[in-house]
């Protein structure tokens, strides 16, 4: 505190040379000894020699335009199977003049997903931004939706619920009589529904043609059963995480046993009890659609995983923070969704994001099921005869678009991670 | 001093403990503690670690739960129904050796959290009064940082700020500077001594034996879960009759 050198009068050195610019670099990291400058050499080498092979045979020699695969034989990458197959390989069996539908399926779910990773949205615009994407991917896939009255009524109850759990607080007078109407308008339709006092009545939006999901394919089935997982099966695992916490013994046995059990079987195993067993347990006559199936055994066994990658966040959290929101006299919900929560998601992006990535990669097991997910629909194009023994060609765009979009959520994960950190950075 | 001012004997007593036993285990951290606080009283709580001091206030605001005796607060006996709780918890603010700033919310946000959550006062009124008591701490310039932009003694005062907001009617210090780096002790002390000449209900668990001799109308001396010797801090410190107080004050007087 006293020196009483001049500080501000000091010039400030600059770094030792040989440790800046290109060159630097290099001497220092790749060139540093004799051993080292042999092995960047030599591996400098091998990677040119592999890459130009790579390049021989995927651009130079390759074909874009035969129109059989006995054209193809004998060049480079057969790149006119991927021109000839490419829509098939996307849609699936979607009926070919249909196309665009799951093309703007696609697209809407892109952007759905694209909007929802600006932090500007996250708050009721994000509810607006899911609703509205929701339907449109859905009315373009289906082509009609007939929405149940009972669908409706179960809808108001539970937005009603919602609204007074969380707004309680909040809600000017009208607002929280708004709840109250909701909720009361949605518990007495539905036991008159059950009763049977209101008939089954339904709203059809139907523009365009019934496509049932045994016909969809591709990308937008392996797009709708990742995003639906992980979008339903995060809220899913906040609260098995926040279960497998509590002090009340059954709901944390419900949810260990829960987690432990779904963790301790294969993913595949759950699919095919979905898709095998199930349908002998329901009672004659109800049937629940393969996809659906397919995708609540996603969604559940994502939520275990989850569950655990948020337990770890909320276990990194200090037992102060906990005191100091028990100390203030905040209730339990109040605690967990603002002070909690918050935290502990913002430590386990990382590796939830990881998890993510994992899962958006599993989906493409229901291929068991007999469901044609984006990389069934890329084996299937080897089917034909006519293009038999390309199988590389395929797998290598099947990979690259699985790269797409897997690179994204990782460079998603960096950009959320920094930005969260924003404000508490020193 | 601060004692002299007031005779407490005709206030009421706004905390009672009556027969207070807790255990971890086989370890009994409490045993029999019997306190009567008076409103407006400050009492200094001292003894060596491990003696349950800690425990002991942690069990007024139910952080801790004793398993025997009661605790009386504002006429509410402590039981195991969460509104009950609760509603002693608007009334107690506390102040941790951590600080446990929330560190995600801005130091406004901090401030004006549970008075807009639990108190549901509106947002614009719960940000004026976070910001008067910013200024009462002396850093209302730090309102929009965030706690790790603080240094220790600027977060201990935000700590106590934000204890304020609720407008407590008894306010629990659980060594509050034993955190901070020495230069920083004063700044916190010092606030602590201001809420205590406005009148401010305190329990302290501290070893500042300076603030003690400037405020304290009260020293608990606590060892092995007991309370062993209370006094005046004028008496205390001049006479202690215990012989393990005198060894405790022998100990942490010589390191000051």
């Amino acid at each position: 505190m006293t020196d009483a050198m001049p500080v501000g009068d000091r010039k400030p050195l600059a770094p030792p040379v040989d440790e800046t610019g290109a060159l630097g670099w290099a001497r220092k990291n790749l060139f540093s000894s004799w051993g080292n400058g042999i092995t960047t050499i030599v591996l400098i080498a091998f990677v040119v020699w592999v890459l130009s092979w790579f390049l021989e045979w995927a651009l130079f020699t390759a074909n874009f335009t035969a129109s059989t695969g006995a054209e193809c034989r004998g060049g480079g990458a057969c790149w006119a199977l991927i021109r000839e197959k490419f829509r098939y390989i996307f849609f699936g069996s979607f009926p070919y003049e249909q196309h665009w539908r799951p093309l703007f399926a696609v697209i809407t779910m892109l952007a759905m997903l694209v909007l929802s990773a600006d932090r500007r949205m996250w708050n009721w615009r994000l509810l607006v931004i899911w609703g509205l994407g929701s339907f449109i991917t859905f009315l373009l896939m289906f082509g009609q939706i007939h929405i149940p009255l009972s669908l409706i009524l179960f809808v108001a109850l539970v937005g009603g619920g919602i609204g007074l759990s969380l707004r309680s607080v909040l809600a000017t007078p009208s607002e929280r009589m708004a709840y109250y109407a909701l909720v009361a308008i949605g518990a007495v339709g539905l036991v008159l529904r059950i009763v049977g006092v209101l008939p089954a009545w339904s709203i059809a939006i139907a523009p365009l043609s019934y496509v049932e999901t045994s016909l969809w394919g591709g990308l937008p089935v392996t797009l709708i059963l990742a995003t639906y997982g992980l979008v339903f099966a995060f809220p899913y695992g906040v609260l098995l995480a926040l279960g497998r916490r509590s002090n009340l013994p059954l709901i944390k046995g419900l949810c260990v046993g829960f987690i432990e059990l779904i963790r301790g079987v294969p993913l595949i195993s759950l699919l095919i009890m979905a898709s095998v067993m199930l349908p002998l347990f329901l009672p004659s006559g109800t049937t629940i659609d393969k996809f659906l199936r397919a995708q609540v055994a996603v969604i559940l066994f994502a939520g275990a995983y989850i569950a655990e990658v948020i337990r770890g966040g909320l276990q990194s959290l200090p037992k102060g923070q906990f005191e100091a929101a028990d100390a203030m006299g905040l209730n339990y919900p109040q605690k967990t969704l603002l002070i909690i929560l918050p935290q502990a998601l913002r430590v386990v992006i990382p590796p939830l994001i990881n998890t993510f990535i994992g899962f958006f990669k599993d989906t493409s097991l229901v291929l068991i099921i007999g469901i044609f997910d984006f990389l069934n629909t890329a084996n299937q194009a080897l089917v034909d005869p006519n293009w038999a023994g390309f199988p590389g060609e395929v797998y290598l765009f099947a990979a690259f678009i699985y790269f797409i979009f897997c690179f994204s959520m990782s460079r998603y994960s960096k950009y959320l991670e920094f930005e969260l950190n924003k404000g508490t950075h020193r | 001093m601060a004692a002299s001012a007031r005779d407490l004997s005709k206030v009421e007593s706004v905390i009672q403990l009556k027969g207070v036993n807790k255990w971890y285990g086989q370890f009994h951290v409490l045993s029999d503690i019997n306190l009567d606080v008076k409103e407006g009283e400050k009492i200094v709580i001292c003894g060596p670690s491990g003696s349950g001091k800690s425990t002991l206030i942690r069990c007024i605001n139910r952080l801790e739960e004793h398993q025997r005796g009661d605790i009386v607060v504002h006429g509410v006996t402590l039981s195991n129904d969460v509104k009950n709780i609760e509603a002693i918890r608007r009334e107690v603010g506390m102040v941790f050796q951590s600080f446990n700033l929330f560190p995600h919310l801005t130091i406004l946000d901090n401030l004006t959290l549970a008075p807009i959550w639990v108190k549901k006062t509106p947002k614009k009124e719960a940000e004026e009064i976070a910001m008067s008591l910013l200024t009462r701490v002396r850093i209302p310039e730090q309102a929009l940082k965030y706690p790790g932009q603080l240094s220790g003694g600027q977060q201990q005062r935000v700590a106590i700020a934000r204890a304020l907001c609720m407008r407590p009617k008894i306010m629990l210090f659980d060594e509050p500077t034993s955190a901070l780096d020495p230069e920083m002790v004063k700044e916190v002390l010092d606030v602590m001594i201001e809420l205590a000449r406005e009148g401010m209900t305190m329990l302290c668990v501290t070893h500042e034996m300076g603030f003690a001799r400037a405020v304290a109308d009260r020293v608990i001396f606590m060892d092995r879960g007991e309370i062993v010797e209370q006094n005046e801090p004028e008496e205390f410190f001049a006479n202690p009759r215990n012989e393990r107080t005198k060894l405790f004050l022998g100990q942490i007087l010589h390191n000051h």
